[in-house]
């Protein structure tokens, strides 16, 4: 049944999506939060946000690779 | 791809078969109609059907050439540079070599608190080589199989570390220095730990072992699969965009603007990446050194 296959792949993507947006959302608010209070950490923490905003938008651009795998090899 | 204009998944198939060398089981129909004869045969894969019925006996040349090759010249460029350091102001490649060279050093002792002499120049291989493995993503993405294809070899693939294979063998790396290290710090340490956390009574020595054990396994699962689903989704939206260029000359400006957008996005991933598995490497190694 190819036409889940589509619904597969959206799925994927958007809920993969949606999880790593609020996490990458989270992520910026505490940073802000944590800078503005102790600028002096700021650079500090900019590389750990990084570190983890790398780590949280894994899931999603792995979950689209796959995703587009489903749509242009599985089913077209 | 003989020939003819492929469709769009046959040419993302093609862009995604790495050249597999191994051994045809016997009795195989390969694709000109030939069979296998008995004991089965040591060949070059042609196509993926080929290379999925050698299944274990399989080597992908490609990915071990170029990565390897990117080894040497890693190894190559750092050891000329460090042979003409001098004490005065750096220029060109000499700033950029010593520029990392400072960076990892920073990043470890940031991040590494055990003694150790191997955990440095580790990181710095790591970070260097899966650096130079990512930067083929930016290559255009058909020169290289076209360049092979007119010398006779139809399936290459320059990204090592969109092959699952290479980017687990460097987390295997990583997992038995973490059990060597684990076991020369800890000693019996290590048993304990997996044993007696974090419940600490012998009752619940099963559950501890099970969820220590799970837990163990998963760290250089997901470093080598992190790694691999980054660079291949990446690769993969790169042939896709470039498929779109068969879609006739009016999508040629999209999707050259789209190929130079992904691409531009791209470089923030592709250091992003490499210095998400130096550190967590690391991290991994500092763990395996924290007896407590």
């Amino acid at each position: 049944m190819p036409e889940l296959i589509y619904i597969a792949a959206a799925l994927m993507m958007g809920l993969g999506g949606l999880g790593a947006a609020i996490g990458v959302g989270l992520l910026g608010g505490k940073l802000i939060e944590g800078s503005a209070r102790q600028p002096e950490l700021a650079p500090k923490l900019q590389v750990t946000f990084f570190l983890g905003a790398g780590l949280v938008d894994a899931i999603p651009i792995i979950g689209v690779g796959i995703a587009m795998y489903l749509i242009f090899v599985v089913a077209g | 791809m003989a020939g003819s204009t492929p469709t769009v998944s046959e040419y993302i198939t093609h862009h995604l078969t790495n050249l597999t060398y191994g051994k045809l089981p016997e009795g195989f129909v390969r694709e000109d109609g030939s069979v296998v004869g008995s004991g089965g045969a040591w060949v070059m894969a042609h196509g993926g059907e080929e290379a999925s019925a050698m299944g274990f006996n399989a080597i992908h040349v490609d990915s071990m050439l170029w990565s390897i090759g990117l080894g040497i010249l890693f190894c190559w460029l750092f050891r000329r540079v460090a042979r003409k350091a001098e004490a005065g102001v750096p220029s060109g490649v000499v700033n950029l070599v010593e520029m990392t060279v400072e960076f990892v050093d920073n990043t470890v002792r940031d991040t590494f608190h055990g003694q150790n002499k191997l955990v440095a120049p580790l990181a710095l291989t790591v970070f260097v080589w899966v650096l130079l493995m990512n930067l083929m993503d930016l290559v255009p993405i058909d020169l290289f199989p076209e360049l092979f294809k007119l010398a006779g070899v139809h399936y290459q693939k320059i990204v090592p570390s969109t092959d699952p294979n290479i980017t687990l063998g460097m987390a295997v790396g990583v997992f038995i220095l973490m059990l060597y290290y684990s076991i020369k710090v800890k000693g019996f340490g290590f048993v304990k730990e997996l044993t007696m956390t974090p419940f600490n009574h012998w009752a619940f020595i099963p559950v501890n072992l099970f969820m220590e054990v799970v837990g163990l396994l998963a760290k250089p699962f997901s470093l080598g699969l992190r790694l691999f689903g980054n660079l291949y989704a990446g690769e993969m939206i790169f042939i896709l965009i470039a498929a779109l260029f068969s879609a006739g000359v009016g999508w040629m400006l999209p999707a050259g603007l789209l190929q130079v957008g992904w691409a531009i996005f791209h470089l923030l991933i592709i250091p992003l990446q490499a210095f998400i598995f130096m550190v967590l490497t690391i991290v991994y190694l500092s763990m395996a050194h924290e007896d407590h």
